[in-house]
Protein backbone atom coordinates (compact mmCIF):
# COMPACT_ATOMS: atom_id res chain seq x y z
CA UNK A 1 0.00 0.00 0.00
CA UNK A 2 2.91 2.18 0.50
CA UNK A 3 4.20 2.04 -2.75
CA UNK A 4 0.97 2.67 -4.56
CA UNK A 5 0.51 5.61 -1.80
CA UNK A 6 3.55 7.08 -3.63
CA UNK A 7 2.86 5.87 -7.39
CA UNK A 8 1.81 9.84 -7.84
CA UNK A 9 4.47 10.82 -6.97
CA UNK A 10 6.35 8.63 -10.17
CA UNK A 11 4.01 10.06 -12.72
CA UNK A 12 4.53 13.58 -11.18
CA UNK A 13 8.56 12.94 -12.21
CA UNK A 14 7.55 11.42 -15.51
CA UNK A 15 5.52 14.10 -16.42
CA UNK A 16 7.64 17.14 -15.28
CA UNK A 17 10.49 15.26 -17.21
CA UNK A 18 8.39 15.83 -20.79
CA UNK A 19 7.15 19.31 -19.93
CA UNK A 20 8.65 21.81 -22.52
CA UNK A 21 10.14 24.11 -20.38
CA UNK A 22 9.79 28.19 -20.86
CA UNK A 23 13.02 30.25 -22.67
CA UNK A 24 14.41 30.72 -19.55
CA UNK A 25 14.29 27.42 -18.25
CA UNK A 26 16.17 26.36 -21.35
CA UNK A 27 18.72 29.19 -21.32
CA UNK A 28 19.55 28.84 -18.10
CA UNK A 29 19.85 24.79 -18.13
CA UNK A 30 22.44 25.62 -20.96
CA UNK A 31 24.57 27.88 -19.12
CA UNK A 32 24.54 26.00 -15.69
CA UNK A 33 28.06 24.65 -14.19
CA UNK A 34 27.95 21.35 -13.10
CA UNK A 35 28.44 21.83 -9.76
CA UNK A 36 24.67 23.29 -9.43
CA UNK A 37 21.94 20.34 -9.14
CA UNK A 38 19.54 20.03 -11.94
CA UNK A 39 16.50 20.97 -9.81
CA UNK A 40 17.60 24.53 -9.23
CA UNK A 41 17.55 25.44 -13.11
CA UNK A 42 13.56 25.54 -12.91
CA UNK A 43 13.03 27.61 -9.40
CA UNK A 44 15.55 29.99 -10.79
CA UNK A 45 13.56 30.39 -14.05
CA UNK A 46 10.14 30.61 -12.39
CA UNK A 47 12.27 33.50 -10.11
CA UNK A 48 13.34 35.57 -12.85
CA UNK A 49 10.15 35.17 -14.47
CA UNK A 50 8.15 36.48 -11.61
CA UNK A 51 10.88 39.20 -11.67
CA UNK A 52 10.32 40.03 -14.75
CA UNK A 53 5.93 39.58 -14.75
CA UNK A 54 6.34 42.14 -11.53
CA UNK A 55 8.41 44.62 -13.57
CA UNK A 56 5.89 44.53 -16.38
CA UNK A 57 3.02 44.95 -14.10
CA UNK A 58 4.65 47.79 -12.27
CA UNK A 59 5.77 49.63 -15.54
CA UNK A 60 2.12 49.64 -16.68
CA UNK A 61 0.46 50.52 -13.90
CA UNK A 62 3.08 53.59 -13.79
CA UNK A 63 2.26 54.46 -17.26
CA UNK A 64 -1.58 53.93 -16.76
CA UNK A 65 -1.88 55.93 -14.02
CA UNK A 66 -0.15 58.79 -15.75
CA UNK A 67 -1.85 58.42 -18.79
CA UNK A 68 -5.33 58.11 -16.93
CA UNK A 69 -4.49 61.32 -15.39
CA UNK A 70 -3.65 63.15 -18.90
CA UNK A 71 -6.35 61.53 -20.51
CA UNK A 72 -8.99 62.68 -17.67
CA UNK A 73 -7.28 66.11 -17.58
CA UNK A 74 -8.04 66.90 -21.20
CA UNK A 75 -11.02 65.40 -21.34
CA UNK A 76 -12.35 68.08 -18.77
CA UNK A 77 -9.52 70.77 -20.60
CA UNK A 78 -6.78 70.64 -18.00
CA UNK A 79 -3.42 69.85 -18.31
CA UNK A 80 -3.02 67.26 -15.63
CA UNK A 81 0.41 66.96 -14.35
CA UNK A 82 2.76 69.13 -15.86
CA UNK A 83 5.98 69.57 -13.70
CA UNK A 84 7.55 66.80 -13.10
CA UNK A 85 9.27 65.99 -16.49
CA UNK A 86 8.03 66.17 -19.99
CA UNK A 87 4.44 66.85 -19.58
CA UNK A 88 4.60 65.45 -16.20
CA UNK A 89 5.88 61.86 -17.22
CA UNK A 90 8.25 61.05 -13.97
CA UNK A 91 4.61 61.76 -12.09
CA UNK A 92 3.80 58.08 -11.46
CA UNK A 93 7.43 57.89 -10.11
CA UNK A 94 7.42 60.93 -7.44
CA UNK A 95 4.11 58.83 -6.46
CA UNK A 96 5.24 55.62 -6.29
CA UNK A 97 8.36 57.56 -3.52
CA UNK A 98 5.16 59.47 -2.05
CA UNK A 99 3.25 55.87 -1.11
CA UNK A 100 6.41 53.91 -0.32
CA UNK A 101 6.78 57.20 2.69
CA UNK A 102 3.29 57.10 3.58
CA UNK A 103 2.40 55.40 7.18
CA UNK A 104 1.41 52.10 6.94
CA UNK A 105 -2.01 52.21 9.00
CA UNK A 106 -4.18 48.60 9.85
CA UNK A 107 -7.18 49.80 11.40
CA UNK A 108 -7.36 48.60 15.05
CA UNK A 109 -10.71 46.32 14.58
CA UNK A 110 -9.37 44.60 11.34
CA UNK A 111 -8.22 41.34 10.61
CA UNK A 112 -4.39 41.90 10.73
CA UNK A 113 -3.78 38.50 8.77
CA UNK A 114 -6.23 38.83 6.04
CA UNK A 115 -6.14 42.63 5.96
CA UNK A 116 -2.08 41.85 5.13
CA UNK A 117 -2.79 39.44 2.97
CA UNK A 118 -5.26 40.79 0.17
CA UNK A 119 -3.35 43.00 -1.39
CA UNK A 120 -0.52 40.19 -2.34
CA UNK A 121 -3.34 37.85 -2.99
CA UNK A 122 -4.62 40.59 -5.93
CA UNK A 123 -1.32 41.41 -7.12
CA UNK A 124 0.04 38.06 -7.16
CA UNK A 125 -3.12 36.96 -9.42
CA UNK A 126 -2.48 39.76 -11.76
CA UNK A 127 1.09 38.86 -12.38
CA UNK A 128 0.16 35.02 -12.65
CA UNK A 129 -2.38 35.23 -15.82
CA UNK A 130 0.96 38.17 -16.94
CA UNK A 131 3.35 34.84 -17.70
CA UNK A 132 0.93 34.11 -20.55
CA UNK A 133 0.91 37.50 -22.37
CA UNK A 134 3.69 36.92 -25.03
CA UNK A 135 5.68 39.72 -25.76
CA UNK A 136 6.54 38.58 -29.41
CA UNK A 137 5.94 35.13 -31.39
CA UNK A 138 9.11 34.15 -30.22
CA UNK A 139 9.40 35.65 -27.14
CA UNK A 140 7.49 34.87 -23.61
CA UNK A 141 7.12 33.39 -20.76
CA UNK A 142 5.60 30.43 -21.40
CA UNK A 143 3.44 29.52 -24.40
CA UNK A 144 0.32 27.95 -22.91
CA UNK A 145 -1.44 25.84 -24.88
CA UNK A 146 -5.01 26.85 -22.63
CA UNK A 147 -3.94 30.13 -22.64
CA UNK A 148 -6.84 32.39 -22.61
CA UNK A 149 -8.38 30.01 -20.38
CA UNK A 150 -5.48 30.74 -18.16
CA UNK A 151 -5.50 34.26 -17.85
CA UNK A 152 -9.24 33.81 -17.40
CA UNK A 153 -8.79 31.49 -14.36
CA UNK A 154 -5.87 33.65 -12.71
CA UNK A 155 -7.92 36.51 -12.93
CA UNK A 156 -10.76 35.42 -11.34
CA UNK A 157 -8.85 34.74 -8.24
CA UNK A 158 -9.17 38.84 -7.96
CA UNK A 159 -12.17 38.91 -6.68
CA UNK A 160 -11.27 36.57 -3.35
CA UNK A 161 -8.95 39.17 -2.90
CA UNK A 162 -10.83 42.28 -3.09
CA UNK A 163 -13.43 40.13 -0.61
CA UNK A 164 -10.67 39.73 1.79
CA UNK A 165 -10.03 43.14 1.24
CA UNK A 166 -13.60 44.59 2.49
CA UNK A 167 -14.38 41.77 4.68
CA UNK A 168 -10.68 42.18 6.72
CA UNK A 169 -11.22 46.42 6.40
CA UNK A 170 -14.07 45.55 9.27
CA UNK A 171 -15.76 48.63 8.04
CA UNK A 172 -19.24 48.92 6.46
CA UNK A 173 -18.07 50.91 3.36
CA UNK A 174 -15.46 48.17 2.56
CA UNK A 175 -17.92 45.31 2.98
CA UNK A 176 -20.40 46.94 1.03
CA UNK A 177 -17.82 47.37 -1.73
CA UNK A 178 -16.40 43.40 -1.68
CA UNK A 179 -19.83 42.41 -1.83
CA UNK A 180 -20.56 44.36 -4.89
CA UNK A 181 -17.57 42.86 -6.39
CA UNK A 182 -18.30 39.78 -5.77
CA UNK A 183 -21.70 40.08 -7.29
CA UNK A 184 -20.84 41.91 -9.91
CA UNK A 185 -17.68 40.03 -11.69
CA UNK A 186 -19.12 36.19 -10.90
CA UNK A 187 -22.05 38.18 -12.72
CA UNK A 188 -19.76 39.25 -15.57
CA UNK A 189 -17.56 36.15 -15.98
CA UNK A 190 -19.97 34.46 -17.65
CA UNK A 191 -20.43 36.94 -20.90
CA UNK A 192 -16.89 37.32 -20.73
CA UNK A 193 -16.21 33.59 -21.15
CA UNK A 194 -19.21 32.86 -24.00
CA UNK A 195 -17.83 36.18 -25.74
CA UNK A 196 -14.53 35.16 -26.49
CA UNK A 197 -15.53 31.39 -27.29
CA UNK A 198 -16.95 33.29 -30.57
CA UNK A 199 -12.99 33.91 -31.56
CA UNK A 200 -12.12 31.01 -29.93
CA UNK A 201 -14.06 28.86 -32.83
CA UNK A 202 -12.92 30.56 -35.33
CA UNK A 203 -9.60 30.74 -34.34
CA UNK A 204 -10.01 26.81 -33.30
CA UNK A 205 -7.56 27.39 -30.51
CA UNK A 206 -6.67 29.06 -27.02
CA UNK A 207 -3.59 29.54 -27.32
CA UNK A 208 -2.70 33.57 -27.74
CA UNK A 209 0.29 32.66 -30.44
CA UNK A 210 -1.50 30.30 -32.38
CA UNK A 211 -4.82 33.01 -32.48
CA UNK A 212 -2.58 35.85 -33.72
CA UNK A 213 -1.04 33.61 -36.52
CA UNK A 214 -4.47 32.60 -37.72
CA UNK A 215 -4.86 36.36 -38.42
CA UNK A 216 -1.80 36.94 -40.45
CA UNK A 217 -1.61 37.65 -44.50
CA UNK A 218 -4.10 40.52 -45.96
CA UNK A 219 -1.35 43.43 -45.52
CA UNK A 220 -1.69 42.59 -41.65
CA UNK A 221 -5.21 44.40 -41.37
CA UNK A 222 -7.84 42.37 -43.88
CA UNK A 223 -7.71 39.42 -41.98
CA UNK A 224 -8.17 40.29 -38.15
CA UNK A 225 -10.88 38.24 -37.18
CA UNK A 226 -13.45 41.58 -36.10
CA UNK A 227 -14.48 42.25 -39.88
CA UNK A 228 -17.71 41.08 -40.73
CA UNK A 229 -16.44 39.14 -43.70
CA UNK A 230 -14.38 36.44 -41.29
CA UNK A 231 -17.53 35.69 -38.97
CA UNK A 232 -20.62 38.33 -38.68
CA UNK A 233 -21.51 37.86 -35.11
CA UNK A 234 -17.42 38.87 -34.05
CA UNK A 235 -17.97 42.56 -33.87
CA UNK A 236 -21.36 42.08 -31.54
CA UNK A 237 -19.20 39.67 -29.49
CA UNK A 238 -17.14 41.73 -29.12
CA UNK A 239 -19.03 44.90 -28.20
CA UNK A 240 -20.42 42.08 -25.44
CA UNK A 241 -16.44 41.28 -24.56
CA UNK A 242 -15.78 44.95 -24.11
CA UNK A 243 -18.43 45.68 -21.45
CA UNK A 244 -17.76 42.51 -19.62
CA UNK A 245 -13.93 43.60 -19.53
CA UNK A 246 -15.15 46.69 -18.11
CA UNK A 247 -17.01 45.20 -15.32
CA UNK A 248 -14.53 42.86 -14.77
CA UNK A 249 -12.07 45.17 -14.30
CA UNK A 250 -14.39 47.18 -12.00
CA UNK A 251 -13.85 50.55 -14.18
CA UNK A 252 -16.32 52.92 -14.72
CA UNK A 253 -18.87 53.00 -15.55
CA UNK A 254 -19.01 49.65 -13.63
CA UNK A 255 -16.87 50.88 -10.18
CA UNK A 256 -19.36 49.66 -7.57
CA UNK A 257 -17.36 48.15 -5.51
CA UNK A 258 -14.95 51.42 -5.17
CA UNK A 259 -17.68 53.78 -5.81
CA UNK A 260 -16.28 57.28 -4.12
CA UNK A 261 -19.86 58.78 -4.30
CA UNK A 262 -21.67 56.28 -2.12
CA UNK A 263 -18.94 54.17 -0.34
CA UNK A 264 -16.23 56.72 0.20
CA UNK A 265 -13.73 54.53 -1.58
CA UNK A 266 -15.39 50.78 -1.67
CA UNK A 267 -13.17 48.17 -0.29
CA UNK A 268 -10.18 50.57 -0.20
CA UNK A 269 -11.42 52.73 2.05
CA UNK A 270 -8.99 51.30 4.83
CA UNK A 271 -6.36 51.10 3.21
CA UNK A 272 -3.13 53.50 2.97
CA UNK A 273 0.25 53.80 1.15
CA UNK A 274 1.94 51.24 -0.20
CA UNK A 275 -0.95 48.55 -0.11
CA UNK A 276 -3.69 50.74 -1.43
CA UNK A 277 -1.19 51.42 -4.40
CA UNK A 278 -1.32 47.41 -4.89
CA UNK A 279 -4.98 47.73 -5.88
CA UNK A 280 -4.37 49.66 -8.19
CA UNK A 281 -1.34 48.34 -9.90
CA UNK A 282 -3.80 45.22 -10.12
CA UNK A 283 -6.30 47.53 -11.60
CA UNK A 284 -4.29 48.89 -14.24
CA UNK A 285 -2.36 45.56 -15.12
CA UNK A 286 -5.61 43.64 -15.23
CA UNK A 287 -7.08 46.57 -17.71
CA UNK A 288 -4.16 46.08 -19.73
CA UNK A 289 -4.08 41.87 -20.24
CA UNK A 290 -7.63 42.13 -21.19
CA UNK A 291 -7.31 44.54 -23.61
CA UNK A 292 -4.42 42.59 -24.98
CA UNK A 293 -6.06 39.49 -24.97
CA UNK A 294 -9.31 41.59 -26.90
CA UNK A 295 -6.80 42.29 -29.53
CA UNK A 296 -5.29 38.62 -29.91
CA UNK A 297 -8.88 37.61 -30.76
CA UNK A 298 -9.94 40.49 -32.58
CA UNK A 299 -7.99 42.76 -33.92
CA UNK A 300 -5.00 41.14 -34.89
CA UNK A 301 -2.80 39.91 -31.98
CA UNK A 302 1.01 40.56 -33.56
CA UNK A 303 -0.49 41.37 -37.16
CA UNK A 304 -0.08 44.88 -38.49
CA UNK A 305 0.86 46.40 -41.41
CA UNK A 306 4.49 47.47 -39.20
CA UNK A 307 4.73 43.42 -39.00
CA UNK A 308 3.92 42.63 -42.69
CA UNK A 309 7.12 45.08 -43.56
CA UNK A 310 9.37 43.70 -40.62
CA UNK A 311 8.53 40.16 -42.27
CA UNK A 312 9.46 40.62 -45.25
CA UNK A 313 13.02 42.07 -44.18
CA UNK A 314 13.43 38.05 -43.22
CA UNK A 315 15.47 39.42 -39.78
CA UNK A 316 13.82 37.32 -36.85
CA UNK A 317 14.82 39.93 -34.21
CA UNK A 318 13.10 43.20 -36.48
CA UNK A 319 10.01 40.96 -36.37
CA UNK A 320 9.68 39.81 -32.44
CA UNK A 321 10.61 43.59 -32.12
CA UNK A 322 7.81 45.13 -35.07
CA UNK A 323 5.36 42.63 -32.66
CA UNK A 324 5.91 43.56 -29.54
CA UNK A 325 5.62 47.36 -30.46
CA UNK A 326 1.98 46.45 -32.78
CA UNK A 327 0.96 44.20 -29.22
CA UNK A 328 2.03 46.83 -26.65
CA UNK A 329 0.24 49.94 -28.72
CA UNK A 330 -2.61 47.82 -29.41
CA UNK A 331 -3.02 47.03 -25.53
CA UNK A 332 -2.72 50.73 -24.67
CA UNK A 333 -5.25 51.90 -27.59
CA UNK A 334 -7.26 49.43 -25.44
CA UNK A 335 -6.61 51.20 -21.95
CA UNK A 336 -6.60 54.43 -24.15
CA UNK A 337 -10.33 53.33 -25.17
CA UNK A 338 -11.41 52.77 -21.21
CA UNK A 339 -10.01 55.82 -20.12
CA UNK A 340 -12.09 58.01 -22.58
CA UNK A 341 -15.31 55.85 -21.51
CA UNK A 342 -14.25 56.52 -17.88
CA UNK A 343 -14.63 60.33 -18.25
CA UNK A 344 -16.99 60.13 -20.21
CA UNK A 345 -20.12 57.97 -18.93
CA UNK A 346 -22.08 58.41 -15.73
CA UNK A 347 -21.97 54.87 -13.23
CA UNK A 348 -24.84 52.95 -13.32
CA UNK A 349 -26.39 51.66 -10.45
CA UNK A 350 -25.63 48.14 -8.84
CA UNK A 351 -28.83 46.61 -9.52
CA UNK A 352 -28.60 47.66 -13.35
CA UNK A 353 -25.12 46.09 -13.25
CA UNK A 354 -26.59 42.83 -11.97
CA UNK A 355 -29.65 43.11 -14.28
CA UNK A 356 -27.79 43.76 -18.03
CA UNK A 357 -25.06 41.11 -16.64
CA UNK A 358 -27.46 38.29 -16.27
CA UNK A 359 -31.01 39.63 -18.57
CA UNK A 360 -29.35 40.85 -21.40
CA UNK A 361 -25.78 39.91 -21.69
CA UNK A 362 -25.46 36.53 -21.22
CA UNK A 363 -28.43 35.51 -23.50
CA UNK A 364 -26.91 38.07 -26.23
CA UNK A 365 -23.55 35.88 -25.78
CA UNK A 366 -25.15 32.84 -25.86
CA UNK A 367 -26.91 34.28 -29.27
CA UNK A 368 -23.61 34.97 -30.66
CA UNK A 369 -22.06 31.83 -29.88
CA UNK A 370 -24.70 30.00 -31.53
CA UNK A 371 -24.75 32.33 -34.39
CA UNK A 372 -21.30 32.34 -34.99
CA UNK A 373 -20.87 28.57 -35.12
CA UNK A 374 -24.12 28.49 -37.66
CA UNK A 375 -21.41 30.44 -39.66
CA UNK A 376 -18.37 28.74 -39.19
CA UNK A 377 -20.39 25.23 -39.80
CA UNK A 378 -22.48 26.01 -43.16
CA UNK A 379 -21.23 29.43 -44.85
CA UNK A 380 -17.26 29.60 -43.96
CA UNK A 381 -16.69 26.49 -45.72
CA UNK A 382 -17.97 27.69 -48.80
CA UNK A 383 -16.51 31.45 -48.70
CA UNK A 384 -13.57 31.17 -50.75
CA UNK A 385 -11.49 33.98 -48.25
CA UNK A 386 -12.31 31.68 -45.47
CA UNK A 387 -10.84 28.26 -46.81
CA UNK B 1 -2.86 26.61 27.40
CA UNK B 2 -5.04 29.62 26.19
CA UNK B 3 -6.50 30.32 23.21
CA UNK B 4 -3.75 32.74 22.06
CA UNK B 5 -0.71 30.08 22.54
CA UNK B 6 -2.71 27.45 21.02
CA UNK B 7 -2.88 29.17 17.70
CA UNK B 8 0.29 29.93 17.92
CA UNK B 9 1.48 26.22 18.01
CA UNK B 10 -0.90 25.47 15.55
CA UNK B 11 0.51 27.68 13.10
CA UNK B 12 4.33 26.47 14.08
CA UNK B 13 3.04 23.13 13.40
CA UNK B 14 1.68 24.07 10.00
CA UNK B 15 4.87 25.86 9.11
CA UNK B 16 6.62 22.61 9.99
CA UNK B 17 4.51 20.40 8.00
CA UNK B 18 5.32 22.83 5.25
CA UNK B 19 9.00 22.65 5.49
CA UNK B 20 8.71 19.00 5.89
CA UNK B 21 6.56 18.53 2.75
CA UNK B 22 8.83 20.52 0.79
CA UNK B 23 11.95 18.61 1.75
CA UNK B 24 10.56 14.88 1.55
CA UNK B 25 9.65 16.33 -2.18
CA UNK B 26 13.11 17.68 -3.11
CA UNK B 27 14.74 14.66 -1.63
CA UNK B 28 12.44 12.41 -3.83
CA UNK B 29 11.83 13.93 -6.92
CA UNK B 30 13.96 17.03 -7.18
CA UNK B 31 12.35 20.67 -8.73
CA UNK B 32 9.05 18.75 -9.38
CA UNK B 33 9.16 17.28 -5.97
CA UNK B 34 9.40 20.69 -4.87
CA UNK B 35 6.20 21.97 -6.49
CA UNK B 36 4.37 18.55 -5.58
CA UNK B 37 5.60 19.18 -1.65
CA UNK B 38 4.49 22.65 -1.89
CA UNK B 39 1.11 22.11 -3.30
CA UNK B 40 0.78 19.37 -0.91
CA UNK B 41 1.53 21.99 2.33
CA UNK B 42 -1.21 24.34 0.72
CA UNK B 43 -4.10 21.68 0.45
CA UNK B 44 -3.37 20.02 3.70
CA UNK B 45 -2.53 23.29 5.36
CA UNK B 46 -5.78 25.02 4.17
CA UNK B 47 -8.00 22.23 4.79
CA UNK B 48 -6.64 22.56 8.37
CA UNK B 49 -6.79 26.07 8.51
CA UNK B 50 -10.48 25.68 7.39
CA UNK B 51 -10.92 22.65 10.76
CA UNK B 52 -8.93 24.49 13.15
CA UNK B 53 -9.94 28.16 12.49
CA UNK B 54 -13.01 29.18 14.68
CA UNK B 55 -13.28 32.81 12.50
CA UNK B 56 -16.00 31.24 9.83
CA UNK B 57 -14.67 33.63 7.22
CA UNK B 58 -10.94 32.38 8.21
CA UNK B 59 -12.22 29.30 7.45
CA UNK B 60 -13.62 29.60 4.35
CA UNK B 61 -10.49 31.60 3.08
CA UNK B 62 -7.76 29.12 3.80
CA UNK B 63 -10.13 26.83 1.23
CA UNK B 64 -8.55 28.96 -1.32
CA UNK B 65 -5.19 27.33 -0.56
CA UNK B 66 -6.50 24.10 -0.11
CA UNK B 67 -8.27 24.76 -4.31
CA UNK B 68 -5.00 25.88 -5.59
CA UNK B 69 -2.97 23.28 -4.17
CA UNK B 70 -5.50 20.59 -5.97
CA UNK B 71 -5.14 22.39 -8.89
CA UNK B 72 -1.25 22.30 -9.01
CA UNK B 73 -1.62 18.83 -8.54
CA UNK B 74 -3.33 18.75 -11.93
CA UNK B 75 -0.66 21.11 -13.71
CA UNK B 76 1.98 18.60 -12.30
CA UNK B 77 -0.14 15.51 -13.39
CA UNK B 78 -0.40 17.44 -17.48
CA UNK B 79 -4.06 17.85 -16.69
CA UNK B 80 -3.80 21.78 -17.50
CA UNK B 81 -7.18 22.29 -18.46
CA UNK B 82 -8.69 20.63 -15.00
CA UNK B 83 -6.12 22.57 -13.24
CA UNK B 84 -7.37 26.22 -14.80
CA UNK B 85 -11.20 24.87 -14.61
CA UNK B 86 -10.39 23.81 -10.85
CA UNK B 87 -8.96 27.64 -9.88
CA UNK B 88 -11.64 29.31 -12.13
CA UNK B 89 -14.76 27.12 -11.02
CA UNK B 90 -13.76 26.72 -7.27
CA UNK B 91 -12.08 29.92 -6.55
CA UNK B 92 -13.22 32.09 -9.06
CA UNK B 93 -17.01 31.26 -8.36
CA UNK B 94 -17.74 28.69 -5.51
CA UNK B 95 -15.40 30.44 -2.77
CA UNK B 96 -16.82 33.56 -4.37
CA UNK B 97 -20.40 32.52 -3.20
CA UNK B 98 -19.62 30.22 -0.36
CA UNK B 99 -17.84 33.86 1.18
CA UNK B 100 -21.10 35.98 0.24
CA UNK B 101 -23.08 33.23 2.40
CA UNK B 102 -20.45 33.29 5.07
CA UNK B 103 -20.39 36.94 5.14
CA UNK B 104 -23.95 37.47 5.61
CA UNK B 105 -24.57 34.52 8.19
CA UNK B 106 -24.47 35.87 12.05
CA UNK B 107 -21.23 34.30 13.89
CA UNK B 108 -21.68 31.45 16.06
CA UNK B 109 -18.60 30.57 18.39
CA UNK B 110 -20.34 27.91 19.87
CA UNK B 111 -20.47 26.00 16.61
CA UNK B 112 -16.88 26.17 15.77
CA UNK B 113 -15.58 24.28 18.85
CA UNK B 114 -12.77 21.73 18.25
CA UNK B 115 -14.18 19.16 20.76
CA UNK B 116 -17.48 19.05 18.90
CA UNK B 117 -16.95 18.43 16.04
CA UNK B 118 -14.14 15.85 16.21
CA UNK B 119 -16.07 12.63 16.43
CA UNK B 120 -17.81 13.21 13.70
CA UNK B 121 -14.84 14.81 12.07
CA UNK B 122 -12.73 11.47 13.08
CA UNK B 123 -15.50 9.14 11.50
CA UNK B 124 -15.69 11.27 7.99
CA UNK B 125 -12.13 11.45 7.55
CA UNK B 126 -11.71 7.83 8.12
CA UNK B 127 -14.28 7.05 5.39
CA UNK B 128 -12.39 9.20 3.45
CA UNK B 129 -9.05 8.21 3.64
CA UNK B 130 -10.65 4.32 3.10
CA UNK B 131 -12.06 5.68 0.09
CA UNK B 132 -9.05 7.47 -1.55
CA UNK B 133 -6.52 4.38 -0.67
CA UNK B 134 -9.51 2.48 -2.07
CA UNK B 135 -9.47 4.62 -5.19
CA UNK B 136 -5.51 4.80 -5.80
CA UNK B 137 -5.29 0.95 -5.17
CA UNK B 138 -7.80 0.11 -8.67
CA UNK B 139 -6.87 3.44 -10.70
CA UNK B 140 -4.29 2.72 -13.22
CA UNK B 141 -1.17 5.35 -12.87
CA UNK B 142 0.56 5.24 -16.52
CA UNK B 143 3.97 5.84 -14.61
CA UNK B 144 6.24 3.10 -16.43
CA UNK B 145 6.98 2.86 -20.50
CA UNK B 146 4.12 3.14 -22.75
CA UNK B 147 2.31 5.66 -21.34
CA UNK B 148 0.06 7.08 -24.11
CA UNK B 149 -0.41 10.50 -22.99
CA UNK B 150 3.88 10.90 -22.04
CA UNK B 151 4.37 10.07 -25.87
CA UNK B 152 1.84 12.27 -27.18
CA UNK B 153 3.34 15.08 -24.92
CA UNK B 154 6.88 14.74 -25.72
CA UNK B 155 6.00 15.01 -29.61
CA UNK B 156 4.23 18.31 -28.66
CA UNK B 157 0.68 16.91 -30.28
CA UNK B 158 -1.37 16.11 -27.08
CA UNK B 159 -4.06 19.06 -26.37
CA UNK B 160 -6.47 18.47 -22.83
CA UNK B 161 -9.16 20.80 -24.48
CA UNK B 162 -9.02 18.27 -27.43
CA UNK B 163 -9.20 15.36 -25.70
CA UNK B 164 -11.89 16.32 -23.72
CA UNK B 165 -13.66 17.73 -27.14
CA UNK B 166 -13.69 14.20 -29.00
CA UNK B 167 -15.10 12.88 -25.86
CA UNK B 168 -17.77 15.22 -25.96
CA UNK B 169 -18.72 15.24 -29.47
CA UNK B 170 -17.39 11.83 -30.45
CA UNK B 171 -18.43 8.00 -30.29
CA UNK B 172 -18.87 9.00 -26.26
CA UNK B 173 -21.22 11.57 -26.73
CA UNK B 174 -20.51 12.42 -22.86
CA UNK B 175 -22.15 15.85 -24.41
CA UNK B 176 -25.50 14.41 -23.34
CA UNK B 177 -24.80 13.36 -19.94
CA UNK B 178 -23.12 17.25 -19.29
CA UNK B 179 -26.13 18.95 -20.76
CA UNK B 180 -28.65 16.76 -18.83
CA UNK B 181 -26.39 17.77 -15.17
CA UNK B 182 -26.50 20.99 -16.39
CA UNK B 183 -30.07 21.42 -16.96
CA UNK B 184 -30.86 19.97 -13.40
CA UNK B 185 -28.45 22.31 -11.70
CA UNK B 186 -30.57 25.52 -13.86
CA UNK B 187 -33.71 24.33 -12.52
CA UNK B 188 -31.79 24.04 -8.63
CA UNK B 189 -30.69 27.25 -9.13
CA UNK B 190 -33.93 28.63 -10.64
CA UNK B 191 -36.66 26.94 -7.98
CA UNK B 192 -33.99 27.83 -4.74
CA UNK B 193 -34.36 31.76 -6.21
CA UNK B 194 -38.35 31.25 -6.52
CA UNK B 195 -38.35 29.83 -3.15
CA UNK B 196 -36.41 32.25 -1.53
CA UNK B 197 -38.18 35.28 -3.18
CA UNK B 198 -41.33 33.63 -2.15
CA UNK B 199 -41.06 33.31 1.54
CA UNK B 200 -39.16 36.87 1.46
CA UNK B 201 -42.78 38.08 0.31
CA UNK B 202 -44.53 36.24 2.53
CA UNK B 203 -42.75 38.00 5.20
CA UNK B 204 -43.20 41.36 4.47
CA UNK B 205 -46.52 41.57 2.15
CA UNK B 206 -46.02 45.01 0.32
CA UNK B 207 -48.95 47.49 -1.03
CA UNK B 208 -50.00 46.36 -4.92
CA UNK B 209 -47.37 43.22 -4.45
CA UNK B 210 -49.45 40.32 -6.35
Amino acid sequence: MFSLAFAPLDAVRTAAAQVQGSQINDFLGEVKPDFVPGWAVPLTAAAIAVGIAMAIVSLIAMIGTWLERKVSGHIQCRYGPMRVGWHGWLQPLVDGIKLLLKEDMIPKGADRVLFVLAPAIVLASVMAAMVAFPLGPGFYFADINLGIFFILAMTSTTTIGVVMAGWSSNSKWSLYGAMREAAQVVAYEIPLGISLLVPIMVAGTFNLIEASNGQGGGLGIFNWYIWPWVNPFMLPAFLLFFVAILAETKRAPFDLPEAESELVAGFLTEYSGIRWSFFFMEEYAAMFLYCVVGSFFFFGGFESPLTSIARTTDVNVLIQVAAATTIILKGFAGLFLMMWLRWTLPRVRIDQVMTMGYKYLTPLALACVFGAALFEAFLAPVLPWRS
Amino acid sequence: MDQVMLQRAFYGALALLTLTALGIGLAMAGASGVAFGLFTAMTLGGALVCVWERSVVRSAFSLMATFTGVSGYFVLLEADFLAMAQILIYVGGILALLLFGVMLCPPDMEERQLKRVLPGLGIVGAAVAWLSMEVAGSARWYVDAGAPVGDALAEGEFSNARQIGVGFLGIDQYVVAFELAAIVLTVALVAAVYIARRSSVDLEPREGDA
